[in-house]
């Protein structure tokens, strides 16, 4: 917010090719950079607490099965395994309260037949 | 006994329950700079214009022990009074009794203070200072909530309607607040959330104090709740009355005239604005420069200051203003700045209150951020606020007018009534910049000296393009205006539209993309 009193500070900011003399508010400063998504992160889409990790690191496990139970909101959610893949390193443990967007586990795709 | 009798015991009576939750609980008010119910009302209404009813309500639960419990006034103060000698209607929650805790009972002290604003069609001022539902009341207590909020919704568009936020307001409460035309907020005393930090903590594992979370500051900065931001109770009620001599008491009045004053000497509005259109200025100043006596209440002072919305007077009428701010993110429309001139221009074509547009600015605000926020949705109300007024619409191009923001803040496609630029005015699809990578992108890419070859494109294409000629050609501006000739030329495009009248197709209601 520019203050009247203090000497005000310009920064640029550039619009459809021209840049601009102006100030920026905390809101802007603030705001979230975008980032990919990452299919090999298994992060919590809400805030909440870990019921069950169901895996180990080193296991295979295929599409659709559970490899969570996070609880948020008194609702036990599963998550489950979005392809045939390895859980490579779990970063939780049971009990603990994950914020939302945590890396609660990282795995990576196999090729072939899990048994 | 004999009729003094009478009258003795009834003013004994009345003192019993004015006394409100007892002198501990109102020390205990009193230390956190707030001051009681009553004394609220006394501040913000004309003097000795005060009369309150229901104040001999009791509650009636008979649960958890609340039967042997005495609430005076069920914990609200209900009445009517004056501001400026006109009529108002007002209701104050009382903290020191039982928290301000919302019964039944309570409920229905405000809904009957409600209702009797709408019919008599006069500005409702509600004063929120509650710790929520009271739980001992179970389900009367949501009832309670959504009586009032049915009740601001059916008022909305009808009488103004004033909230302020002296204390907690949470969970289901806010939703009151959040229906009216203006939330006032103060410093240290309101505090306003759906979930408070307690629970965030032992569910979610975030950590953060009230104020963090839902303070004075929050609400007139980050989330835009609240139009008003004070330091302390004085400033917001001295804010409130200043507020109200801009609005009308209702719908079908307009609002109260004063004598028409020139704005001040030293302000000249030709010697304010930079040519060059990148460089900034404070738009404040140019709205000063043309309103009455160099006057203008901003809203929203804090929230989304790339957009400035207020009231100003032009010959002694209230004037609604809407306008970019140079000074803040270039003054780019985005989700905020949408949504918050979006409301006000409802807001004013709601009570009869023209609007004027002043405008400069590059266009929409660019990232991944904003289009995933929804800019789209948002940015359309803006379209849809201004297209739907049928109040005397006023436009000036100050400098910039590109693209979609040209078309969104109120063109004449839009159905301005008058659109007005000055001379230096650059009307156009986007930016020289912008253009001239597109328009000449293949001469610019070939040229020996690439950068050489793009500024003489962008030269070419301002001279071109970049004025307020090409609009006025087509008639999509009415006069080219010297600078200023600006204050002279809006008070005659009032003057002119007074007796407006149009009409739009009949319709129970439209659909506006909130």
């Amino acid at each position: 917010m520019a203050d009247k009193k203090e000497e005000i500070q310009y920064e640029s900011l550039i619009v459809q090719g021209a840049k601009y003399e102006t100030t920026l508010t905390n809101k802007f400063r603030n705001r979230k950079v975008w980032q990919p998504h990452n299919p090999n992160l298994i992060v919590s889409f809400i805030p909440g607490t870990i019921i069950d990790v169901m895996v180990k690191t080193g296991q295979k496990v295929k599409a659709g099965e559970t490899i969570l139970v996070l609880e948020a909101m008194k609702m036990h959610n599963n998550v489950l395994m979005p392809f045939d893949g390895e859980i490579v390193k779990i970063n939780v443990k049971n009990d603990e309260i994950v914020p939302k967007n945590h890396v609660m586990i990282e795995i990576k795709p196999i090729q072939g037949r899990i048994k | 006994m004999s009729l003094r009798n009478n009258i003795l015991d009834l003013r004994k009576r009345k003192l019993e329950v004015q006394k409100g939750g007892g002198d501990e609980a109102i020390e205990k008010q009193a230390q956190m700079g707030k001051l009681t119910a009553r004394e609220r009302i006394l501040a913000i209404l004309d003097e000795d214009s005060f009369h309150e009813y229901d104040l001999f309500v009791e509650h009636m639960a008979r649960d958890f022990g609340m039967e042997t419990k005495v609430l005076h006034g069920d914990g609200v103060v209900i009445g009517t009074g004056t501001i400026y000698n006109k009529p108002v209607c007002i209701f104050a929650q009382d903290f020191t009794v039982a928290g301000g805790s919302l019964g039944q009972m309570h409920a229905r002290k405000i809904t009957k203070i409600m209702d009797h604003a709408l019919k008599m069609r006069v500005p409702l001022i509600g004063i929120n200072d509650s710790g929520g539902a009271r739980i001992q009341e179970g389900v009367n207590s949501l009832a309670g909530y959504g009586e009032i909020f049915f009740r601001n919704t059916l008022a909305s568009g009808v009488i103004p309607q004033i909230s302020v936020i002296l204390g907690p307001c949470a969970g289901g409460a806010v939703y009151s607040p959040a229906l009216t035309d203006f939330v006032f907020v103060v410093e240290n005393i309101s505090k306003m959330f759906i979930t408070g930090p307690s629970v965030i903590k032992s569910v979610l594992g975030e950590d953060i104090s009230m104020e963090e979370l839902g303070g004075a500051r929050v609400h007139a900065e980050v989330t835009g709740n609240a139009h008003f931001y004070a330091m302390t109770e004085a400033e917001c009620f001295d804010q409130i009355k200043k507020l109200m001599s801009y609005i009308p008491w209702n719908n079908t009045e307009k609002a109260q005239t004063f004598p028409p004053k020139p704005p001040k000497k030293g302000l000249k509005i030709e010697k304010l604005v930079p040519v060059d259109p990148r460089i900034p200025y404070d738009m404040r100043e140019i709205i000063k420069s043309i309103t009455d006596g160099s006057e203008f209440q901003e809203i929203m002072e804090h929230f989304a200051p790339n957009i400035i919305i207020g009231f100003g007077r032009l010959d002694g009428e209230t004037v609604g203003f809407v306008a970019n701010q140079p000074l803040v993110l270039a003054g780019v429309l985005d989700t905020d700045s949408s949504d918050k001139a979006a409301r006000f221009i409802r807001y004013c074509d709601a009570f009869n209150i023209p609007i004027v547009t002043l405008e400069d600015l590059p266009g929409y605000l660019p990232g991944v951020d904003q289009e995933h926020a929804g800019v789209i949705r948002h940015g359309a109300k803006i379209l849809y606020a201004y297209s739907e007024a049928t109040v005397p619409k006023v436009t000036v191009i100050l400098r910039k007018a590109y693209g979609g923001g040209y078309i969104a803040m109120n063109s004449r496609h839009l159905r301005a009534d008058f659109v007005f630029a000055w001379p230096n005015a650059e009307i156009a699809v986007m930016g020289p910049e912008g253009a001239a990578n597109i328009v000449f992108r293949k001469e610019i890419m070939e040229a020996e000296d690439p950068e050489a070859m793009r500024q003489q494109k962008i030269q070419e294409y301002k001279e071109k393009f970049a004025n307020p000629y090409v609009a006025a050609a087509k008639g999509y501006i009415d006069e080219v205006i010297e600078p200023a000739d600006t204050r002279h030329r809006i008070l005659h495009a009032l003057k002119v539209s007074k007796n407006k009248s149009v009409f739009l197709p009949n319709k129970k209601h439209g659909i506006p993309p909130f």
